[in-house]
């Protein structure tokens, strides 16, 4: 089994990690998905994990809002911290987890309701408004947070699937953003996207990275390389390498991270 | 060491086509040296000015190499070992160039000492001008091979050099204050050993960019031969 | 090349040929169904009414109209034998045999006229009151001689006239096909229908709902899905019998009443919007759960915020089919006893009744000829209530989903 190599952070990044996972494995019945994962998920950068397909990054990420649970035959072992909270714990209520760690998925799922609903569907599951005027300023606030304010502004009646595949991404981040989370998961938010959309999502992370802690999962590597500032190679369920994604793309330390990123892989 | 190629097939010629170019043109740099000594030696101005005129194809070669390392970096993406590899090419073909201009440079030098008779320095010369075009292969070798323990070796060739050109400044220097006739061709063989000292200073540094690209680090501060500007105390 | 190119258009050919064809074939039967009912039920629809000239100050009833505001109306009517009265006067005016020109409760309608304005005791009236059945049936071209000849007679007199039945869609069944009507059994038909609806659809939805969400994939929900796929396909008659041996002879409920009919056909419908509603809620994307479950939801919330709705539709279609059938089911109810002799409509869901259905049956079971067009008139009636039903849960299901 390789090693995994942390690097010396960085005086910086001398804050505690948002999240952590200790030894995390992940059972499919009597698969082993996910092979002894320890990583730290920083609270300031945005950390992406990349891999070739099937590696397991998505069902790690999955992982870390307990998304598995919906998955009938599927184990998680080990443990995961959200501020030094055990999230498996009988005691962690699955709907606040959620709520305090967002996700955004691949395909772009906005609910069928209008765009006001989909963006005020969550503060009000949640009660975090105490009225309609609250409402419309959390909603207000979401989608300008998300860039996509001025576009929708006029039209917040109209349907969430009426809107374009980009301008749906960033309703379902703005969906996200409206719980007020401080975590947020994107599994692979861009590649159904087209380059110029996929531009936008990438700046608007740049944007939300000093505010949420961000984790993304991507099979585009030059994207990993724009987007995030650590960067975790994860290769059948084990994490090879995790570090500053500067070092990852320039100098990396496992000769496996080397062939990926180089196109030696396979 | 790169032990399997590419996915894609063409990254990989790329590549091949970008090493066989520096070593093409670390060939003829090298060459250029050994005849611009030879016509020193043997005085002949002939193979001087074909030195000068072979110099043109050096040049080419640098354009060729620069085009040929900027297309790669926008089509292919290089990566990590890649890039490093990709970007040192690119330092080491201006670096080459220049050492083709000092192997100009010394043939152009020829003429000027034609006409004088026996001069004892010029014996030095030969067996420096050997060691400098030998660091040059070296390194050049250590590129194509990826090799960052042969970068090394190259560096510590260096001070061999060094001294050579230290021991060669003291000898024209008394060659100069012995006869005043002396005074223009020892000034011009000492030029000639200076820019012989100049190609192994850059061959070394060949080897430092040959050794980041294959090992990712810096090579520490080299040690350096005895001041030679304190050498005619 | 060629060749196959021209094969295959031919086989196209043939084939939008042949699908254009069960098209019209079904469509044919289809046509052939309405138009033998409409044509044999329009009938029914009218009846022929004779006139009648009463001399009310001359004839015999003694009525006070003092009487009739009072309280004591009702018997003050008993009392006045407006009947014979009506008797009298029908065979003054049409000889011995004029009362049997008349309907069997055609003085019911002279006793509406008085109750109406009883200022009509005091002088004469033409009232035209409702033909007997067989003068009926003669005048719409179907009688027998007899009746044919009486019915000419009249005629001449210009003593006929035939008008739209106004009593078949408001009273119950009668012995004397001219006095028939089905509201007795529409209104049965809709009590049972409302009772089926209540407990059919909460039930079927939420087994729906806890099949699809809740319920571990193992062994016994496997059972309990092949159970339920079973239950659908089972012969209405098998309801019947469970209905007759828990409801009524087990639990002593009311035979015959809607709440018992209502019962026995949930059990059949139940099956149908579980199959239905579990379809609806399998087609939900994977990916709107996910959606929701990722924003906080809980199980419960993503269910009823996100999945019903969007499985509203479906449940909705399997709904409509299963309350089509239970419309038009006549052999359970047979058996649960709902097949008796109704006049008045029921009062509530405990009182006597019967349905469409079994309505149609029973007239079609009848000798007289008069019944004939009034079976189709039903299965016309019962037609309609059927578009009815299917045009309100089609603008349901329409409108639920044009929001998305």
């Amino acid at each position: 089994m390789v090693e995994v190599e942390k690097m010396e952070m960085p005086a910086e990044a001398a804050a505690p990690p948002k999240m952590r996972a200790s030894g995390v494995s992940v059972w499919y019945g009597d698969k082993r998905a996910i092979d002894d994962v320890s990583i730290d998920v920083g609270q300031e950068h945005v950390t992406a994990f990349i891999g070739p397909s099937g590696c397991g990054k998505s069902t790690f990420l999955r992982t870390l809002n307990r998304m598995n649970d919906t998955i009938p035959n599927a184990r998680v072992t080990g443990r995961i911290e959200l501020d030094g909270d055990d999230i498996y714990a009988s005691n962690m209520d699955v709907v606040q987890l959620r709520a305090r760690v967002g996700m955004v998925f691949q395909k772009p799922n906005p609910f069928p309701k209008s765009i006001f609903e989909n963006v005020a569907y969550g503060p009000r599951i949640h009660g975090l408004a105490s009225g309609r005027q609250e409402l419309d300023a959390i909603v207000e606030r979401s989608l300008k947070r998300a860039g996509l304010w001025e576009e929708v502004k006029d039209r917040l009646a109209e349907s969430g699937t009426a809107l374009s595949g980009g301008q749906q991404q960033r309703l379902c981040i703005a969906r996200a953003i409206a719980v007020d989370p401080e975590v947020i998961l994107m599994d692979e938010p861009c590649s159904a996207l087209d380059p110029i959309a996929t531009a936008k999502i990438e700046e608007l992370i740049h944007e939300l990275r000093g505010r949420y802690a961000i984790v993304i999962v991507t099979h585009n590597m030059q994207q990993a390389a724009r987007v995030s500032q650590r960067t975790a190679f994860f290769h059948l369920g084990e994490l090879i390498e995790y570090g500053e994604t500067s070092q990852i793309f320039t100098n990396p330390r496992v000769e496996r991270t080397k062939d990926y990123i180089t196109g030696r892989y396979g | 060491m790169a032990t399997t190629g590419h996915t894609l097939k063409a990254f990989d010629d790329d590549l091949n086509r970008l090493r066989a170019s520096i070593a093409e043109m670390g060939g003829l740099a090298e060459a250029a040296i050994a005849a611009a000594m030879r016509a020193l030696v043997e005085r002949d101005g002939e193979s001087a000015r074909a030195v000068v005129a072979a110099d043109k194809r050096i040049d080419l070669l640098e354009t060729e190499i620069e085009t040929l390392a900027v297309q790669i970096i926008a089509l292919r993406a290089p990566m990590a070992d890649d890039l490093r590899e990709v970007v040192a090419a690119l330092k080491i073909a201006g670096v080459v160039e220049r050492i083709g201009d000092y192997a100009k440079n010394i043939a152009k030098r020829v003429p000027a000492i034609e006409e004088s008779s026996n001069l004892k320095p010029l014996s030095l010369l030969p067996e420096m001008g050997r060691i400098v075009a030998e660091m040059v292969r070296t390194a050049l070798d250590a590129f194509v091979a990826r090799d960052s323990a042969k970068a090394v070796q190259v560096c510590e060739r260096d001070r061999a050099v060094d001294d050579f050109y230290n021991s060669i400044f003291r000898t024209l220097l008394t060659f100069m204050m012995e006869n005043p006739n002396n005074i223009t061709p020892a000034t011009h063989l000492l030029f000639v050993a200076k820019n012989l000292e100049r190609v192994g200073d850059h061959a070394t540094n060949i080897a430092e960019m040959v050794y980041f690209a294959a090992s990712g680090e810096h090579l520490a501060e080299r040690e350096r031969g005895a001041d030679p500007t304190r050498a005619g105390d | 090349m060629e060749q196959r190119l021209k094969r295959r258009y031919a086989a196209e050919r043939r084939f939008r040929l042949i699908g254009l064809g069960a098209i019209l074939l079904s469509a044919g039967f289809l046509a052939l169904l309405l138009f033998t009912m409409v044509s044999n039920g329009a009938r029914g629809f009218t009846r022929t009414e004779v006139r009648l000239d009463i001399d009310f100050a001359k004839s015999a009833i003694f009525l006070d109209p003092a009487a009739l505001r009072s309280a004591n109306a009702r018997a003050a009517l008993a009392a006045a034998d407006i009947q014979g009265a009506v008797q009298k006067a029908a065979e003054a005016q049409y000889g011995a045999q004029g009362a049997r020109l008349l309907s069997d409760t055609a003085w019911l309608k002279v006793q509406g006229s008085i109750e109406d304005d009883p200022s009509i005791l005091t002088r004469t009236a033409t009232i035209w009151l409702p033909a007997a059945s067989p003068i009926d049936v003669a005048r719409k071209g179907d009688g027998d001689p007899e009746a044919e000849r009486v019915n000419a007679q009249l005629d001449s007199r210009d003593a006929l006239r035939t008008r739209l039945n106004s009593d078949f869609l408001t009273v119950g069944d009668a012995t004397d096909p001219a006095a028939v009507g089905v509201w007795a059994a529409f209104k049965g038909s809709l009590l049972t229908m409302l009772v089926t609806l209540a407990l059919a659809f909460p039930v079927g939805v939420l087994s729906a709902v806890y099949l699809e969400e809740y319920a571990p994939r193992n062994r016994w929900t496997d059972l309990i899905e092949v159970s339920i796929n079973n239950l659908a396909a089972v012969p209405s008659i098998i309801f019947g019998l469970l209905g007759l041996a828990v409801f009524l002879n087990t639990m002593h409920l009311p035979r015959s009443a809607p709440l018992v009919g209502g019962l026995t056909l949930a059990l059949m419908t139940m099956p149908v919007i579980v199959i239905a509603g579990r379809n609806a809620i399998k087609s939900v994307p994977p990916s709107i759960r996910d959606a929701a479950l990722g924003v906080g939801a809980s199980r419960v919330q993503v269910v009823y915020h996100h999945v019903l709705p969007l499985a509203l539709p479906g449940i909705l279609t399997g709904t409509i089919i299963g309350m089509a059938r239970a419309l038009g089911e006549t052999a359970p109810l047979l058996m649960i006893g709902m097949r008796a002799f109704i006049t008045t409509p029921p009062g509530g869901f405990t009182d006597p009744a019967t349905v469409l259905p079994v309505q149609i049956f029973l007239w079609s079971d009848e000798v007289s000829r008069g019944f004939v067009e009034k079976t189709s008139a039903a299965i016309i009636v019962l037609l309609v209530f059927l578009l009815a039903m299917n045009g309100i849960a089609i603008y349901l299901r329409n409108r639920f989903e044009r929001r998305w």
